[in-house]
């Protein structure tokens, strides 16, 4: 489906999200926090959109807010694009896992719980991936404070 | 773990087996807590970051020619093809034309590093399954390949040849005479990979119908490369979303559908048989002009967000810049293709014999540092 294709039919589904596709090669949906879980499991079982292969999951800490992005393609009709979710919350950010709908969010999210601390709700073996678990701190963070100095310049 | 043995309700127990993090088939630092009854694998829970070095910070810090040689540290047997990924995204960023010349030498290197990387994997599958003559044979063709990289770019192992607009120096005078010698001699190699390995009947009994994935748990897990070609997931980047000079080649995606580490194994094997075909509709074309495009001491790419994917030896790496406009990326991420591809790894062993364990890990092809980034 093109991206003119893919706003119609989703936005015919889910009114509540939006559509932009400044300063990124893919079409981006922005979704609110409640809804991922729904948008996502719908876009993957529709045969229309069949978006079933999740080939990136991340998050970015900005200012105000974290983000977490999700890059979503269709193995069979070729088409992508990237759910984008805001969690307002930068004291205890906190969202619904995708790992029973997509497997691959299982290590993603533990690696992003690992180095953002960003929670996912009903994930059912959230642990630090990569840091010891007496790890203080979340280093992907901007305010992180690097004391011994490994990264920093 | 307090405790190493489980008992049962129904009177069977469990064992916990440490399998690393100093375990010869798991190729570097990688620690797996088996679950077993009996011989009889119930969960594989890999725990990772022995090597993590936290790449992605320090490309937080790092300006966006400085960031290119840290992607060779990740995945270090695909390190041209890291390189390539990272300069792709940032040329998208930039709007650069990369000269011909640069492009047909960057794809020549990337299916060079993708053989080599086959070739080593080859000889170490082998010798995780008890076969040594395998591991000296899988060598010495990996070796030839170095030395033809050692000359272009000055490094065996982590090359560092590319950078935004091109690559970093021109071939050296060598580079086509060496790369045709070692093609032609490969071609005659290669059918000895098969009577030692492909076509023996131990071989063929231990890897035959162990370690399946289905293609639906492919596609779910996001196992990518010639793992997940075997398994029927047609993910080749090189044929779905060209780069490069991918859609001028002719070459074709190894597809299986039996999802079993024998089919892991071929793919890998008929790969190496197209890339050779490549470098030979590339070697005698290599266009005349320069091999870099003018760009600016200081990259600044423009706020937004920049995908690149690229096919490496173990499959699919994404690089996702997020920039602000200043002159180091916001933020930085990698999606290696290993950490994907381990992640199947309980879904294929589960109900499997702890013997079968390391056939099947060997077939993933896991590379640690590209795991723990």
């Amino acid at each position: 489906m093109t991206n003119e294709e893919l706003i119609k039919t989703i936005s015919d589904w889910f009114p509540n999200v939006e559509f932009t596709e400044e300063g990124s090669q893919f079409l981006n949906v922005i979704v609110p926090k409640d809804s991922i879980l729904e948008v996502a499991q719908k876009l993957k079982a529709e045969v229309s959109t069949s978006l079933d292969y999740m080939f990136s999951l991340t998050c970015v800490d900005w200012p105000d807010h974290f983000q977490m992005i999700y890059h979503l393609k269709s193995s069979e009709i070729g088409h992508m694009l990237v759910l984008k979710v805001k969690l307002e919350d930068k004291e205890n950010p906190e969202v619904e896992t995708l790992c029973n709908t997509f497997k691959t969010a299982d290590f993603h999210e533990r690696e992003v719980y690992d180095l953002f601390g960003v929670k996912f709700l009903n994930h059912p073996d959230l642990r630090r991936l990569f840091l010891t678990d007496d790890w203080v701190g979340h280093p992907l963070r901007k305010d992180y404070v690097d004391e011994i100095n490994i990264v920093s310049s | 773990m307090e405790q190493n043995v489980i008992m049962n309700p129904d009177g069977t127990q469990e064992y916990f087996v440490n399998m690393g993090p100093q375990h010869p088939s798991t190729h570097g630092v990688l620690r797996l807590v088996l679950t077993l009854n009996g011989e009889i694998i119930e969960k594989v829970e890999p725990h990772l970051g022995y090597i993590h070095r936290s790449i992605e910070k320090m490309c937080e810090k790092d300006n966006y020619r400085q960031v290119i040689h840290l992607t060779d540290r990740m995945d270090y047997l695909s390190a041209h093809m890291n390189n390539h990924a990272v300069c792709l995204a940032i040329e998208n960023g930039l709007d650069v034309e990369v000269p011909d010349r640069a492009v047909v030498i960057r794809v020549i290197m990337d299916e060079l590093t993708r053989i080599s990387s086959h070739t080593l994997w080859w000889g170490v599958m082998g010798m995780d399954l008890g076969a040594i003559t395998s591991f000296l044979y899988g060598f010495r063709d990996h070796e030839y390949i170095t030395e033809i990289f050692e000359e272009t770019c000055g490094a065996r192992l982590t090359m560092n040849y590319n950078v935004p607009g091109g690559v970093m120096f021109d071939l050296h005078p060598n580079f086509v005479q060496k790369t045709k010698d070692f093609i032609a001699e490969f071609k005659r190699k290669l059918p000895e990979y098969d009577t030692l390995l492909s076509n023996n009947v131990i071989f063929l009994e231990r890897t035959k119908g162990v370690g399946i994935l289905s293609k639906e748990m492919a596609i779910s897990y996001g196992v990518t490369g010639p793992a997940g070609r075997a398994s029927g997931f047609a993910n080749d980047v090189r044929k779905h979303e060209p780069y490069s000079n991918y859609d001028k080649l002719d070459f074709k995606e190894i597809l299986y559908t039996e999802g079993d580490t024998f089919h892991r194994y071929k793919a890998r094997i008929d790969e190496m048989w197209e890339s050779i075909k490549i470098i030979e509709q590339l070697i005698d074309n290599i266009p005349e002009g320069d091999f870099q495009a003018k760009t600016r001491k200081v990259i600044k790419l423009p706020k937004g967000e920049f995908y690149q994917k690229v096919e490496t030896a173990r499959g699919e790496l994404g690089v996702f810049i997020v920039s602000d406009g200043k002159m180091n990326p916001y933020r930085m991420k990698f999606r290696s293709p290993g950490f994907s591809n381990l992640s199947a790894l309980n879904e294929m062993a589960k109900g499997g014999k702890i013997a079968d364990l390391v056939a099947t890990m060997s077939t993933l092809d896991l590379v640690v540092p590209d795991i723990d980034r």
